[in-house]
């Protein structure tokens, strides 16, 4: 029983990780009706910037304090993907606007091939570690209950607690603020929004910025755990499931798809494993997410998709 | 002046519903076929091994997408996937049977391709869009992992990579670049050829109405279960035998890396630049994707500019990208456009009235 509540934990706190990542696709995809293939590549940007300016900040400036650095370098990286958003919106998208889906999710692509590239050449392609002084030892909750404890990381907890601050930040922010009520009536009517005066053009490059500032949380957490490097860009794949498994347009759908999906797969890995030759966790996100979508085509939280003719 | 349709009277259905219905396309395109037939293969073999073989390969592969994608309006992100299965079948068919011939081989591993596709194609009944290409998704990394993880399909290799060695078609091998080119170059144009007239026939209608909007389709009479599926069918029948080629003739030796996610997007972005629904567009945008890196490797060179190795990857990467929104901004529906744009303005010139 433990062992068990173990790996459901564990399957939270990844799935709480995934969540982080999925709500960068949901809020694109709500504001502008863009996919946005590009969250992974940004986080992976986002986490480069990050790793890199805390270290050459504290060099340029020369000072030592760490909770200095990683202030800045969280200030300076949140100003370059700010900066990424703005040109994203400029170069890309306000160019393509009413085109078809598909060309838009192709551009995402685009912008992911220059992301990975950019990044990459800007700040290095080695493994770098960004290290905002996340305590790395396990605790051992329930001893009395169970023989054993559960055994739970301290860095899980974090990023976790974090990713809930994050997603009620957004969620205030979506429901509370007259910008959030723009970003509403941009992502429910194009045109509708513009024609009571909402500028089309700054939302957009807001609703990039507020992904930006998801995949840089993301990709700290990620990269404070697995080490700054190109994979990170791949693990941003697995939200794709998530996204879908929510509904596209939901931002609680993206936090519960991520937490079926993170424990699905951890105890699919450790039950359904051994059956099927181990290393099923790569495709039975996915796989779950297509059984679930032939029962419900618009995901857990999605709006009902109707035809017309 | 030159290239016009004056003079040239239909007095036959054939002759009026016959492919190239202009006299000069027909002298051009045969022309390029026996260009292609004859003089190619005495190119260097540098040139038959590393760019026109993979470019033929990579065009039938994009040819089939785009019969999924640009014909049917079914997006696909698993097309490495069926690469995949058509490529491990007709290994497995061309080991365990002794005297199978190769291009059986190569059929029955498209047929399991087909198989496949057909599978992952169901969810397509009921799922649409961004969301069915997310799901197929399902399909690239299951297979992935299955030709990794299961001994079954790599006929128990150790090492996990296949091989295969002493290829023939009908008692003739096919060892040389030239003889590889030739057999690619056989196939790709039989398989053209059969997509075109498909598309041009009663079922390439029904795929066109049913990505145009699916509910209407329904309304007039097309079946969507049968539209959907025997476009997955033909699609990845043809990249699974687009797969088996990449497999048997290209690389001769393979591991799951060589279908990855990343052959899918290569596959899909050869679409989306050639042009969505147009058989020439696979060729035009398996010709760019796969021109452009060796042209980007070679640009330094030409200003006398040397970068490191990583650097000119890592700038390769965001020309690419770079260059791919360029193009969906200036051009979205792709190359093939361009051409008939082209042609359109040929037929006036030099006298614009």
């Amino acid at each position: 029983m433990g062992f068990f509540l173990e790996t459901l934990l564990g399957g939270l706190m990844v799935g709480m990780l995934y969540s982080l990542i999925a709500l960068g696709f949901v809020l694109i995809y709500k504001a502008s009706g863009v996919f946005n293939f590009a969250q992974g590549a940004m986080v992976l940007f986002a986490a480069l910037a990050m790793a890199r300016f805390s270290e050459w900040i504290p060099h340029w400036l020369g000072f030592e304090s760490l909770l200095l650095a990683n202030l800045l370098a969280f200030i300076a990286a949140m100003a370059v993907m700010v900066l990424v958003a703005w040109l994203i919106e400029r170069l890309a998208l306000s160019k393509l606007v009413n085109q078809e889906h598909i060309t838009l999710l192709m551009a995402t692509l685009g912008i992911t091939y220059f992301l990975d590239g950019l990044g990459q050449t800007l700040f290095g392609n080695d493994i770098y570690k960004i290290d905002v002084g996340m305590p790395k030892d396990p605790v051992i909750l329930l001893e009395s209950t169970f023989e054993g404890g559960v055994l739970v990381s301290k860095e899980d907890m974090i990023a976790a607690l974090v990713a809930a601050a994050l997603v009620l930040v957004l969620s205030l922010f979506f429901q509370k603020t007259s910008t959030g009520r723009a970003l509403r009536a941009v992502a429910d009517d194009h045109q509708a929004a513009q024609s009571i005066g909402i500028p089309l053009n700054r939302i957009w490059v807001i609703v990039w910025s507020v992904a930006g500032f998801a995949a840089l949380v993301a990709g700290i957490i990620w990269g404070s755990k697995l080490g700054v490097q190109f994979s990170l860009s791949l693990v941003a794949l697995k939200a794709l499931p998530v996204v879908i498994l929510g509904g596209l347009t939901s931002v609680p759908g993206a936090i519960i798809g991520g937490l079926l999906i993170g424990v699905g797969e951890k105890l699919s890995e450790i039950y359904l494993g051994p059956l099927l030759g181990g290393g099923i966790e790569i495709w039975f996100a996915y796989v779950l997410a297509l059984v679930f979508l032939l029962v419900r085509p618009q995901g857990l939280f999605g709006e009902k998709i109707i035809d017309r003719v | 002046m030159l290239y016009r349709e004056n003079g040239q009277f239909k007095s036959s259905y054939r002759a009026d519903q016959q492919i190239f219905p202009i006299l000069q396309d027909r002298v051009a395109i045969l022309a390029l076929l026996v260009f292609a037939f004859v003089a190619m293969p005495f190119a260097s073999e540098y040139w038959l091994r590393a760019i026109v073989t993979p470019f033929l390969i990579l065009s039938l592969a994009a040819l089939g997408l785009n019969i999924l994608v640009g014909y049917c309006g079914q997006i696909s992100l698993g097309t490495g996937a069926f690469m995949a299965v058509g490529a491990y079948a007709a290994y497995n068919f061309h080991v365990r049977i002794d005297g199978m011939p190769l291009l059986a081989s190569l059929l029955l591993g498209g047929l399991c391709a087909t198989a496949v596709g057909v599978l992952f194609g169901i969810p397509s009944l009921r799922i649409k869009g961004l969301y069915l290409a997310v799901a197929t998704l399902a399909a690239q990394f299951f297979t992935d992992w299955a030709f990794l993880r299961i001994p079954f399909f790599t006929n128990n290799s150790t090492s996990g990579s296949v091989s295969v060695a002493g290829l023939q078609v009908f008692g003739l091998p096919v060892e040389t670049p030239a003889q590889k080119y030739l057999l690619c170059l056989t196939l790709v144009v039989v398989f053209a050829l059969l997509a075109k007239n498909l598309t041009r026939s009663a079922i390439g209608r029904e795929w066109m109405a049913m990505r145009d909007m699916d509910v209407a389709a329904a309304v007039i009479g097309i079946r969507p279960v049968y539209a959907k599926l025997t476009a997955f069918a033909v699609s990845s029948f043809i990249v699974g035998v687009a797969g088996a080629l990449w497999g048997f003739i290209h690389l001769g030796a393979w591991e799951p890396a060589a279908f990855s996610i990343d052959r899918s997007f290569q596959l899909l972005f050869m679409v989306i630049i050639g042009g969505l629904g147009s058989i020439m567009g696979s060729f035009f945008g398996a010709a760019f994707i796969v021109l452009l890196p060796i042209f980007l490797n070679q640009m330094p060179g030409w200003f006398g500019l040397s970068i490191s190795t990583a650097l000119a990857s890592h700038l390769e990467f965001m020309i690419f990208g770079a260059l791919i929104v360029f193009f969906l901004i200036v051009e979205p529906h792709g190359l093939a456009r361009l051409w008939s744009t082209f042609k359109e303005k040929l037929r006036l010139w030099p006298f614009p009235h």
